[in-house]
């Protein structure tokens, strides 16, 4: 506490990398930190990647020890499964009222066995794969989930649809299941907070010309990194969702959705040329007599190695770039039309895919302008949070004591994010020591 | 109910089929086609260059003078639909036109007409479960393929028909007659158009990938609802067959014969002769005539 | 095939003219395609509707008028209905056809005395108000 009652104490909202980076430097900086995050465990987007460009390390091993520091910190409360209430106060002292949503697990009794996810008979298509994969009732987002806690999903569970089952209440070794759980109210203060609550991907049932999203085998970009990933749906092997077959030939559309002002969104998406390359080559380490085909508009890859990295996987991976657009998708028996074309040769080009992953546009989360709006803060037109300044102020905002950090303020790769995030830390160590 | 209907030139004589029909099975569904009592032709195109004011004459023309008659006009020809549709927008929003068009042709017209197409008024007004109960003949057995074709659709803002890339609501309307409706990825491809006269073997090739389309997702017959359409569909389904040779005709009907057939017209009323790939060898063959 | 590009050259009155007639911005154009890929008679072009574009923005006058791609356009509007920057591709392939038929020369498109006999009788109205307003000057 400093001065007049200055709390110096954080509050990060939002436990994905930028969260946990940000979170990570106020402890160690010697500040006592809040961590909220929605989802049961913390980690983000970052959960759902296999690999990370351009180095193509497992995001796993690069992840998990920031996700187990982080939980294990002396000064990082972790408050998961709950969402920020309401916003009081000012820099210094905020009262922040929490919900701590009903996982319907006691957590306090719960040890983590994980004895539940296996005996739990629900299977439902699990948001987590993108609708590929199939989940529990109960469950966990991870194996190495931090707090490796599980919380059930009423909505795809029998017992709280059909009154039936209880298999978990009956399998549990110290009686952790508790049905009645309610949601819970509990208060913070603190001094700044950070908002890092991330991004989302347009849909793929928003784009007409691809089938609204009913066209099966047309996927998107966070789909083929769990395809990819050991921990997904076909445990790391490229099989196509409808029948399991492995596909030869693959088209993946980059800037689905992104500059694109007349019909969805005019910006750029900043990451999805390198993730295409990533994925293309990702594809062709598993699959090597499958083909791939890119359409692009441009090859955006401004970072360290970045086009490096891009040139590579062109000239060595036997990857095809067709520059063009591809104006319609659908479906001819087993396969996947893409009517697209290639402007270099100026010809209309037409593939009978097995299998088409869109790179969508990335947008804010559903409910940020929400939380936007509790905090006081601005939002632009798209919902992404506005800084106080566009070049020289990119993690303040507004009002004194909130700062912004991650794709909540943009589309960016990890790299940027954690340096978003380190300088959002820094920013609240230098309020706090201004008092 | 009375509508107010404009038949377009082409349903007045070689589509003369499609025009009757309709005239019967609205009397048979309560309500009343009264056509215009003067009319010419709407020019078959919306005038795409944006100074071309003399092709915009003919359809302000029908409009106004369907104003002064009444409230609601009605057509069939997608390309009517489009063409004055588009112009009755155009008439709407902009004022230095409207006033120019308005001086020439002598009236005074605000673009306050509403413009509904005969398959608009089936889906909103009569509501396609009540078109279902007054079915005498449902088309059981027969797969048909819709066929929006592009001037009913697009451009999107302005026609506001359906959906522009996965339209549902002619597969609504066959279902409601009782026939299944083959799903096809063509159904919103152009079909040539006027390159039947441009350049034949290009409206040609356009139509064979259309009903192949079609043919390959199981359609027995296509269904269709314009002229221009049905010519390049039906018609050239002869010159289709020169080109290739192991192509195997299907019959192609406008939607008023369904519904004709469905509501249990005369055969004789339906207009079969009209019709280039005769589709009494189909209907017999499901029990539907 | 090298161009010489001078500010005079460029967006020239020939450009400058379709532009007006379609009402359509051609630097919005950044050459996407999405407009050629969608069309359906692109098969049949010497070039499609995006490289026709092209050579008008760089006021390559001949070049533009000498193929036959906006000839086939059936207007559509298929492109126009997919352009993610919104221009209406339809109107620049008519926008193109009118400098052609608007020219002193009145240079038709189509022959009418050389349409067979039989032609006349099958074609339907309505292909022949649409096809004259497209192909006759």
């Amino acid at each position: 506490m400093g001065d007049n009652g200055f709390v110096k104490r954080a509050m990060v909202i939002g436990g994905g990398i930028a969260g946990i980076s940000a979170s990570i430097d106020l402890g160690n900086g010697g500040y006592e930190v809040v961590l909220v995050e929605k989802l049961p465990s913390i980690g983000g987007r970052m959960l759902q990647l296999s690999e990370t460009f351009p180095t193509l390390d497992c995001a796993q091993c690069t992840l998990t020890p920031k996700t187990v520091e982080t939980g294990q910190h002396p000064r990082i409360k972790l408050l998961t499964y709950s969402e920020v209430e309401q916003v009081e106060g000012k820099a210094g002292n905020f009262i922040v009222t929490i919900r701590k949503k009903a996982g319907y697990v006691d957590w306090e009794k719960c040890t983590g066995c994980g004895l539940c996810q296996q005996k739990c008979p629900s299977k439902n298509p699990s948001e987590f794969d993108r609708g590929m994969g199939l989940g529990k009732a109960i469950y966990t987002l991870s194996p190495q989930a931090v707090p490796n806690k599980p919380v059930i999903d009423p909505s795809n569970c029998r017992y709280f649809k059909e009154k039936k089952c209880r298999v978990c209440e009956k399998i549990c070794p110290v009686g952790a299941i508790d049905y009645e759980q309610q949601d819970r109210f509990v208060e913070e203060s603190v001094g700044a907070i950070i908002t890092a609550v991330g991004f989302d991907l347009i849909p793929k049932e928003s784009f007409g010309e691809y089938g609204y999203g009913e066209v099966p085998d047309v996927i998107d970009g966070l789909a083929f990194e769990r395809l990819n990933s050991a921990s997904g749906p076909t445990t790391g092997e490229i099989r196509r969702p409808s029948d399991g077959k492995i596909p030869k030939e693959v088209v993946f559309i980059q800037c689905t959705g992104s500059r694109d002002p007349e019909r969805y969104m005019p910006y750029c998406s900043r990451v999805c040329c390198m993730y295409t390359a990533k994925h293309a080559r990702l594809y062709k380490h598993k699959v090597q007599d499958g083909q791939v085909y890119i359409f692009y508009m441009d090859i955006r890859c401004t970072g360290k190695g970045y086009e490096e990295f891009i040139q590579q996987v062109i000239e060595e991976e036997g990857i095809l770039y067709l520059r063009g657009r591809v104006s319609r998708i659908f479906r001819d028996g087993e396969k996947v039309v893409v009517w697209g074309v290639d402007t270099l040769t100026g010809k209309k080009v037409e593939v009978a895919a097995d299998m088409v992953v869109l790179a969508t546009a990335i947008v804010s989360q559903k409910n940020t302008k929400n939380l936007a709006g509790k905090l006081g803060i601005k939002t632009d037109d798209y919902g992404f949070l506005t800084e106080a300044q566009r070049k020289l102020r990119p993690v303040e905002t507004d009002v004194e004591g909130i700062y912004i950090a991650g794709c909540a303020q943009g589309p960016k790769d990890i790299a940027d994010a954690v340096a978003h995030a380190n300088a959002a830390a820094s920013k609240v160590q230098g309020l706090f020591a201004r008092h | 109910m009375e509508y107010l209907y404009f038949p377009g030139c082409t349903l007045y004589t070689k589509a003369k089929n499609f025009d009757q029909t309709a005239r019967d099975c609205s009397l048979l569904l309560g309500f009343e086609l009264k056509e215009l009592k003067n009319w010419t032709c709407c020019g078959a195109t919306f005038p795409l260059a944006t100074d071309n004011i003399m092709a915009l004459l003919p359809p302000s023309r029908i409009l106004a003078t369907a104003r002064e008659e009444g409230t609601a006009l009605t057509t069939l020809c997608a390309i009517c639909f489009n063409v004055i549709k588009r112009t009755n927008r155009l008439i709407q929003e902009d004022g230095e036109k409207r006033d120019k068009i308005n001086n020439f042709i002598e009236k005074n017209y605000q673009g306050d007409l509403k413009i509904i197409h005969y398959l608009e008024i089936l889906k909103q007004d009569i509501g396609f479960s009540q078109l279902k109960e007054k079915m005498k003949r449902p088309l059981a057995g027969l797969k048909a393929a819709a066929y929006y074709g592009c001037m009913l659709l697009r451009p999107f803002d302005e026609m506001g028909f359906d959906d522009k890339e996965k339209p549902a609501l002619f597969e609504d309307f066959l279902r409601a007659l009782g026939a299944e409706a083959a799903e096809f990825p063509y159904k919103i491809e152009c079909c040539g158009s006027f390159q039947s006269v441009g350049s034949p073997d290009v409206a040609t090739e356009c139509a064979y990938r259309i009903i192949g389309s079609a043919i390959k997702n199981g359609a027995e017959a296509m269904v269709s609802t314009c002229p221009m359409c049905t010519f390049n569909i039906d018609r050239k389904q002869s010159d289709i067959k020169q080109k290739y040779l192991d192509f195997k005709p299907i019959p192609v009907f406008y939607f008023t014969q369904l519904l004709g057939i469905a509501m249990g017209l005369d055969s004789q009323a339906l207009g079969f002769e009209q019709n280039a790939v005769d589709p009494l060898p189909l209907l017999k063959e499901k029990g539907l005539l | 095939m090298k161009i010489e590009l001078t500010r005079h050259k460029v967006h020239n009155e020939f450009a400058k003219k379709v532009e007006l007639i379609s009402g359509q911005n051609l630097f919005a154009c950044y050459q996407c395609g999405n407009c050629t890929a969608g069309c359906p008679v692109a098969f049949a072009m010497d070039v499609g509707p995006h490289e026709v574009i092209r050579y008008t923005l760089l006021g390559l006058e001949e070049e533009a008028l000498g193929v036959n791609t906006f000839w086939l356009c059936a207007s559509c509007l298929q492109c126009t209905s997919r352009c993610p920057k919104g221009i209406d591709i339809a109107r620049v392939m008519d926008a193109l056809r009118m400098v052609v038929l608007r020219k002193k020369e009145r240079k038709d498109r189509i022959q009418i005395p050389e349409f067979s006999e039989g032609f006349l009788e099958k074609v339907p109205q309505i292909a022949f108000v649409s096809g004259f307003r497209k192909f006759l000057s």
